[in-house]
């Protein structure tokens, strides 16, 4: 064998592992999306709390629970256009949407996310609310990096930021609302940037 | 040269056995479909070279029913694993040198 067989076998191992193991077809363009909807939602619950004669936010209110209905509606966007842009990019690449890969990617992912969001509504429930964005940050992080190993790289450094921005965020509760927009809002347009430019230009 | 060239394992020496262990090393475990799907060759040719790598001990297969469907799982062995962890290495040292 020479050694251009050695490298076809090389690339050809590494190919198959990461076919094998990791759900490549995760869409960038979905990331940067979810990252306008987080602005926009952001931007209307500012609007909302400084319009109102009090200028912050208290739990029982009227206002408290639209901004829990904007937030679930940035939620079920951000989920529908993943789902969307995700499914369209794995037919493209010929990838299976539902196999053992993305249902390993998806309990990872959803594990540490569901336990966070369950901790975040019971310590809203005991009205203790400084460092719900924080939490949300810090678990969203920490699902993101479990996830990561099923799928590309950048998942994991978007995760790792979302950590590093939530517990800064945990030390200045007065500025949750702020972190909040650079990790959901800022950092899912840059990440998601990142991963369109590298695997989706051009396809 | 010739140490390396003890570890470069002629079990290996066929694409869809390297193939296969490359799957196998990096998931718990396939199944036949999975398999043929990710490396594109026949039921036949699938068939024939998993036995090879079965007789060598270098993987494992059980075979079950999902339902009325008779379903057959491969998983990598330590010894399979450790064999092919060594030729990889080869490769990269003969890429090298």
């Amino acid at each position: 064998m020479s050694s251009e067989d050695y490298l076809k076998d090389i690339s050809e191992i590494k190919n198959l592992m990461n076919k094998s193991s990791r759900f490549i077809s995760l869409s960038g363009l979905a990331g940067i999306l979810a990252g306008f909807y987080a602005l926009i939602g952001a931007g209307f619950a500012y609007w909302l709390v400084s319009k109102s004669t009090r200028g912050y936010l208290i739990l029982d209110g009227e206002i408290f629970r639209i901004i829990l209905l904007d937030l679930v509606l940035v939620l079920i966007f951000s989920v529908g256009t993943a789902i969307y842009l995700t499914t369209r990019k794995a037919k493209k690449n010929g990838e299976r949407i539902w196999d053992a890969t993305t249902k390993r990617l998806l309990i990872n992912f959803l594990v540490p996310l569901i336990a966070g969001g369950l901790y975040i509504l019971i310590i809203l429930s005991q009205h203790k609310y400084g460092h719900t964005g924080a939490l949300m940050l810090l678990f969203y992080g920490l699902a993101l990096i479990n996830a990561s190993k099923h799928t590309v790289k950048d998942v994991k450094y978007l995760g790792y930021t979302e950590i590093v921005l939530g517990l800064i965020g945990a030390l200045y509760p007065g500025y949750g609302f702020w972190f909040w927009v650079l990790g959901f809002g800022v950092m899912h347009i840059f990440y998601g940037s990142l991963m369109y430019f590298k695997h989706e230009r051009g396809q | 040269m010739k140490n390396i060239l003890n570890n470069i394992n002629k079990a290996f020496d066929h694409r869809v056995r390297l193939g296969i262990m490359s799957i196998l090393v990096v998931n718990e475990y396939a199944d036949f479909k999975t398999l043929k799907e990710l490396l594109g060759a026949t039921d036949g040719n699938l068939a024939s070279h998993s036995k090879a790598l079965e007789k060598v001990e270098f993987i494992r297969v059980e075979k079950q029913f999902i339902g009325r469907k008779p379903n057959t799982r491969y998983y990598a062995t330590k010894l399979g694993k450790m064999e092919f962890k060594k030729h990889v290495e080869a490769l990269e040292k003969l890429l090298k040198g």
